[in-house]
C-alpha cells in the first residue's frame, strides 16, 4: 500500500462502499493531498453527514465526528472555532449537502469560515438505493423519477460563490490527480473552500440511466468535464450538458475564525 | 446587600451558565428565550468565549455538539418550536454521549401557538423527544436563585454523565424578576469529564467497563483519533450492527442514568411525609401550589407538597413510597396532565388523582389549586 494510504487509512479497509464506487477515488485523492501538504493526523478532524460519502470519515485516521444527515457543517463550525488551529475537513455529498443540508451550506459560505468542503456528487441518494437529489440532471431517472426527473438541479458551485465561499472547484473522478491537486490548493486557501467532485454510482444511478458499469460511468464523465480553460473558448450551446472542471472561483475575503478573534480583542481592549 | 441584583429568569440561566465555565454558546432568536442568547452575546467575547448565531435551531445543536467535542462546555436555547427542531441532534448527543446543555423556555404549543405565554407543555417532549431508545436528564427549576444554581448543576450533571441534559424553564419563570444574591465568596462546585488514561492506541471511547456506566471521554486535539458516530456502536466507537453490542450499548446508556436517580434526582418538600392530601408540583407552578399549601395549612388542613426540581429520569420509587397512605393527590401543571400520567403510574389505585390543568397560556394560581385540593378533601 502507498505510504500515504498507511498513514491516513484506519486500519478497517475494506470500505463499504460498492464495487466501482467513485469514493475510494475520492478518498484516495485526499490522502494524497493529506501527504502534500505534509499535514499530521493529530493536527485534522474530518466531519461528515448522512450518505455514502459520509462513510468516508470512518476509515481516515484523524478525529472524526459521522454526524446526522445534513448536518456536518454546523458540527465543523462549532469544532473549528473552539480549535482554530485544526485542519478540518468536511465530506458530504449531493444529497446530504444540497438538500438536507443546504441551508448549512450557504451559511457556512457566507461565514467564509476556514475549512475545507468535499462533496462527492453522484447525483443521487446512493444508501437508500437512488432517489434524485437538488444536483440529479433534468429529465434524468432515479427510483423516485421513473419518468424522468422534473426538477431543475443547482449548480453547486455557483451557489457557493454567490453564498460567500472564497474557493470554488470542480473535479471529477476520472480526473483523480487534478482532483488532488484542487484538495491541496482549496484547503491552502484561508477561508471556506467548496470542492465538488463529479462522481458516479454505478449501481444506483448509472443502470437506471443506462450508463452501464463503472468503466462506461468513468468515460461519461471523462467525455463531459471541460476544464476551465477550455470552457471559456466555447459556447454555451457547446457546454450544455457538460460541467466546468478546475478552480472556478477565488477571492480573498474576511475569515470568519479570525474575524470573530478581532471581536474578542475589540471587546477585551474596551470599545472604543 | 451590596451583592443583591434584581434578576430575570432568563438572565439568571445565562449567569449559571457562565459560573458553570461555559464558555460557548449556539442559538437562534426564540420568544420567550432570546434574553438567554442576548446575555451571552454580551458575555462571552468578554471572556474568550464563542458566541454563534447560527441559521437555526437545528445548526445550534449541531456547533454545540461539535464544540463540546473540543472539551467546550456548550448550550443553547430555545423554545418549543426550536426545541422540537432540535430533537434529532438531542438524539444524537445521547447516542454519542457529548455533554451538552439544552435550555428550553416553554410556551404553548403545538406550533406557533402562544409565543409570549407560558406552559409546560414540552415535559413529555424532553423525554421521550427524540426517537429510539435513550434516557434523559431534565431540570426544572421554580425561582431565580435555583435557576442559577441549577444551570451549574445541569452542566455538571451533563459532564459526569457524558449526556444532554434538559433545562425545563417556562415563559413565566424566565421573565420573572426576582432577588439574586450570592453568599459572599461563593465558588460552585464543577464537575469535568473524566479523561481516559489509557495508551492512545488502547483507548476505547465507549467501554463497558466503569461502575457507573460513563466511559471517559477524550476532547479533539488531546491526541486520542477515535471516531463518533451515531450509528450503533462497538467500544471503539465503530459502526456495529450484531445484537449483542448493540445491546450491551443501548443498555449501558439507558442504565448509566436509569439506574443513578438517586444521585441525579432533587426533591424539595413541605409537610409531604405526614399529610393527607400531596400536592405535586414543578417549575413557576410550583410557586403557586407553595402558597397554596402554606394557605391551607395555616387554616388547619392536612396537605403537603412535593416538588421535583429534577422530572427525568423519573424517580419511580421515590414517588411510590411518597403516595403511600395519602388520602389523594393533586398534580397542577401547565399542560393536560403530562407529569400526572407519570404520577398515575406509580400510585395505589385506590388512592384518587386529581390532575389540574391549564393550557390556555394562563398560569395556575394558588386558588386553583386550593379548589382542586378541597375538591378531593
Amino acid at each position: 500500500m502507498k505510504k500515504c494510504y498507511e498513514k491516513y487509512f484506519r486500519d478497517n479497509l475494506p470500505q463499504i462502499f460498492c464495487a466501482g464506487c467513485g469514493n475510494g477515488i475520492v478518498m484516495g485523492a485526499w490522502a494524497r493531498a493529506m501527504e502534500k501538504m505534509g499535514l499530521d493526523n493529530n493536527d485534522c478532524v474530518g466531519i461528515s453527514g448522512i450518505g455514502c460519502s459520509s462513510r468516508i470519515t470512518s476509515y481516515i485516521d484523524l478525529y472524526t465526528l459521522h454526524t446526522a444527515h445534513g448536518r456536518a457543517l454546523p458540527f465543523a463550525i462549532g469544532v473549528k472555532m473552539c480549535k482554530p488551529e485544526m485542519n478540518v475537513f468536511v465530506f458530504s455529498g449531493d444529497g446530504d449537502c444540497a438538500a438536507i443540508g443546504g441551508n448549512h451550506f450557504i451559511h457556512a459560505c457566507r461565514r467564509n469560515i476556514n475549512m475545507t468542503l468535499i462533496v462527492i456528487n453522484n447525483s443521487i441518494y446512493g444508501m437508500t438505493g437512488g432517489q434524485y437529489s437538488p444536483l440529479t440532471p433534468t429529465g434524468h431517472f432515479a427510483t423516485t423519477a421513473p419518468y424522468g426527473n422534473i426538477d431543475p438541479a443547482f449548480d453547486l458551485c455557483k451557489l457557493a460563490e454567490a453564498s460567500g465561499a472564497t474557493f470554488v472547484a470542480r473535479g471529477d473522478i476520472y480526473h483523480a490527480r487534478q482532483l488532488t491537486d484542487l484538495i491541496v490548493e482549496g484547503h491552502r486557501h484561508k477561508g471556506f473552500s467548496v470542492i465538488e467532485v463529479v462522481s458516479g454510482c454505478p449501481i444506483s444511478y448509472g443502470r437506471r440511466n443506462k450508463i452501464y458499469g463503472a468503466p462506461a460511468l468513468l468515460k461519461h464523465i471523462k467525455e463531459h468535464s471541460v476544464p476551465v480553460a477550455t470552457a471559456a473558448k466555447m459556447g454555451d450551446e457547446d457546454l450544455k450538458g457538460k460541467w466546468r472542471v478546475g478552480v472556478l472561483y477565488k477571492a480573498e475575503a474576511k475569515e470568519y475564525v479570525e474575524a470573530y478573534q478581532e471581536l474578542v480583542a475589540k471587546v477585551q481592549g474596551g470599545i472604543k | 446587600m451590596a451583592n443583591v441584583r434584581l434578576v430575570q429568569g432568563n438572565v439568571a440561566c445565562a449567569m449559571g451558565a457562565l459560573a458553570a465555565g461555559s464558555t460557548f454558546y449556539a442559538g437562534y432568536p426564540i420568544t420567550p428565550s432570546t434574553e438567554i442568547a442576548e446575555h451571552m452575546a454580551v458575555a462571552l467575547p468578554k471572556i474568550g468565549g464563542i458566541f454563534l448565531q447560527m441559521e437555526d435551531e437545528i445548526a445550534s445543536m449541531g456547533a454545540i455538539i461539535g464544540a463540546s467535542c473540543t472539551g467546550a462546555k456548550a448550550f443553547t436555547a430555545t423554545s418549543g418550536p426550536g426545541f422540537s427542531l432540535m430533537q434529532e441532534l438531542i438524539g444524537y448527543a445521547a447516542m454519542t454521549e457529548i455533554p451538552c446543555v439544552i435550555v428550553d423556555v416553554q410556551r404553548p404549543g403545538p406550533s406557533t401557538a402562544l409565543p409570549t405565554l407560558s406552559s409546560q407543555g414540552d415535559v413529555q417532549q424532553a423525554r421521550w423527544g427524540c426517537h429510539g431508545f435513550h434516557s434523559i436528564i431534565a431540570i426544572a427549576p421554580s425561582s431565580i436563585m435555583e435557576i442559577y444554581y441549577q444551570m451549574i448543576n445541569a452542566f455538571n450533571l451533563a459532564e459526569k454523565y457524558r449526556t444532554p441534559v434538559i433545562f425545563l424553564m417556562d415563559e413565566e419563570i424566565g421573565h420573572l424578576r426576582e432577588r439574586f444574591e450570592l453568599p459572599d465568596n461563593y465558588k460552585p462546585e464543577i464537575i469535568n469529564r473524566k479523561k481516559p488514561e489509557s495508551d492512545l492506541e488502547v483507548y476505547l471511547p465507549y467501554i463497558n467497563d466503569q461502575s457507573n456506566g460513563v466511559p471517559p471521554m477524550a476532547n479533539f486535539g488531546d491526541g486520542y483519533r477515535y471516531h463518533i458516530s451515531g450509528l450503533t456502536h462497538n467500544e471503539k466507537g465503530f459502526y456495529s450492527s450484531v445484537p449483542s453490542v448493540v445491546d450491551t450499548e443501548i443498555r449501558r446508556m439507558v442504565g448509566k442514568i436509569e439506574d443513578n436517580v438517586d444521585d441525579i434526582a432533587q426533591f424539595e418538600e413541605i409537610g409531604a411525609a405526614d399529610c393527607d392530601i400531596l400536592v405535586i408540583a414543578y417549575g413557576s407552578v410550583a410557586r403557586s401550589a407553595q402558597e397554596a399549601v402554606e394557605t391551607m395549612r395555616a387554616d388547619g388542613l392536612s396537605v403537603g407538597l412535593l416538588r421535583p426540581i429534577v422530572l427525568w429520569p423519573f424517580p419511580t420509587d421515590y414517588f411510590t413510597k411518597a403516595c403511600i397512605g395519602k388520602k389523594a393527590v393533586v398534580v397542577a401543571e401547565m399542560n393536560l396532565g403530562q407529569y400526572a400520567r407519570e404520577i398515575r403510574r406509580v400510585v395505589h389505585t385506590d388512592i384518587p388523582l386529581k390532575s389540574l390543568t391549564r393550557v390556555d397560556g394562563e398560569f395556575v394560581y394558588p386558588d386553583d389549586i386550593i379548589d382542586a385540593v378541597k375538591e378531593v378533601l
